[in-house]
């Protein structure tokens, strides 16, 4: 059981951030004032679907990259 | 085919996977492509140029000076005309055998519902994410295969939404609509001249491949360019089972 304090290592866009353990891809992107937003989360190279967001929980070590859409053309 | 037509196309015909039997596919399909600018030119170039049959293009705006620098299809004496015009000229100039349809408008609705239906591929070569999410509702609802291209300052974005294919993802799954992040265009925020080129060629090569029906397309996949570091990423794009648009709710 990990304790509820614990604290986990994840990388968001190349940097290592130590996040609560149990924290979900929803939270990560409300506590990184993103939700909302016209972007996309990819976890370890695919993309996390957005309706997964809420219940998607982070492990240590997850590659998180932000990808914010390109509209031009 | 008539020999001018198996010269002209010879080095394709060549290629085991597209042969006599790809051409001919390209020779009589019908390809729609939303915006005649950055992406769109030399989109346009590669798909008149390898003999697809009927080229769509849609654009409301006419050639400015400032996209000489990257819309390879405008001259300077074209300053001042329809894009879709100067594009229709150029593409004659290249191969008078692919008929151009020049649509001077901004497809929506009925009109766009009915391009898309009628196309056997749909490139997205727009500037605006309304235009994005529209043609994206058009191409799930018509299930007709979509080709997406996105590129502003360095950054390139490159998809293909196969909604003929069960379980695929389509544009909607990948970015929300109405985000609040605010339009990023090029007037604004500059673009790589080249980047428009290597993605709108990668375009092109993705429309092609559907067309012919051959090889393995960027369906399930988006492809991030960095043009400043020139890396390329690509990432597995599932469908959302909460779209919208193509989802179980949809």
């Amino acid at each position: 059981m990990t304790p509820p304090n614990a604290s986990i290592t994840v990388t968001v866009n190349g940097e290592p951030r130590a996040l609560d353990a149990g924290i979900t891809v929803g939270a990560l992107l409300q506590s990184l004032d993103l939700a909302g937003k016209r972007l996309a989360v990819e976890r370890n190279g695919e993309i996390v679907p957005r309706a997964t967001h809420p219940h998607a929980v982070l492990v240590e070590g997850d590659r998180i990259e932000i990808v914010v859409a390109v509209g031009g053309g | 085919m008539n020999d001018q037509q198996l010269l002209r196309y010879s080095r394709h015909i060549l290629l085991d996977p597209i042969g006599i039997e790809g051409q001919d596919r390209l020779l009589g399909s019908r390809a729609l492509i939303v915006g005649a600018g950055g992406l769109g030119c030399p989109s346009a170039l590669y798909l008149a140029a390898a003999g697809v049959g009927t080229l769509v293009i849609v654009d409301d705006d006419e050639v400015d000076m400032t996209n000489l620098q990257r819309q390879i299809l405008h001259r300077e004496q074209s300053v001042g005309r329809a894009k879709v015009d100067s594009a229709r000229d150029a593409l004659h100039d290249i191969n008078p055998g692919t008929e151009v349809i020049a649509l001077k408008q901004r497809l929506a609705g009925d009109a766009l519902l009915e391009q898309v239906a009628a196309a056997d591929v749909v490139l997205d070569c727009s500037d605006n994410f309304a235009t994005r999410h529209a043609i994206n509702r058009a191409c799930v609802a018509t299930r007709t295969p979509l080709v997406s291209g996105a590129a502003i300052r360095f950054d390139g974005q490159v998809a293909v939404f196969d909604s003929r294919e069960p379980n695929a993802p389509c544009y909607h799954c990948l970015f929300p609509e109405g985000g609040e992040s605010e339009e990023v265009r090029c007037a604004v925020m500059g673009v790589f001249a080249p980047l428009t080129g290597i993605i709108g060629t990668v375009q092109a090569a993705e429309a092609l491949k559907i067309l012919a029906q051959t090889g393995r397309t960027l369906a399930g996949r988006l492809l991030l360019l960095d043009a400043l570091g020139m890396e390329w990423r690509s990432i597995a794009l599932p469908r959302d089972p909460g779209c919208a648009v193509c989802g179980e709710g949809a």
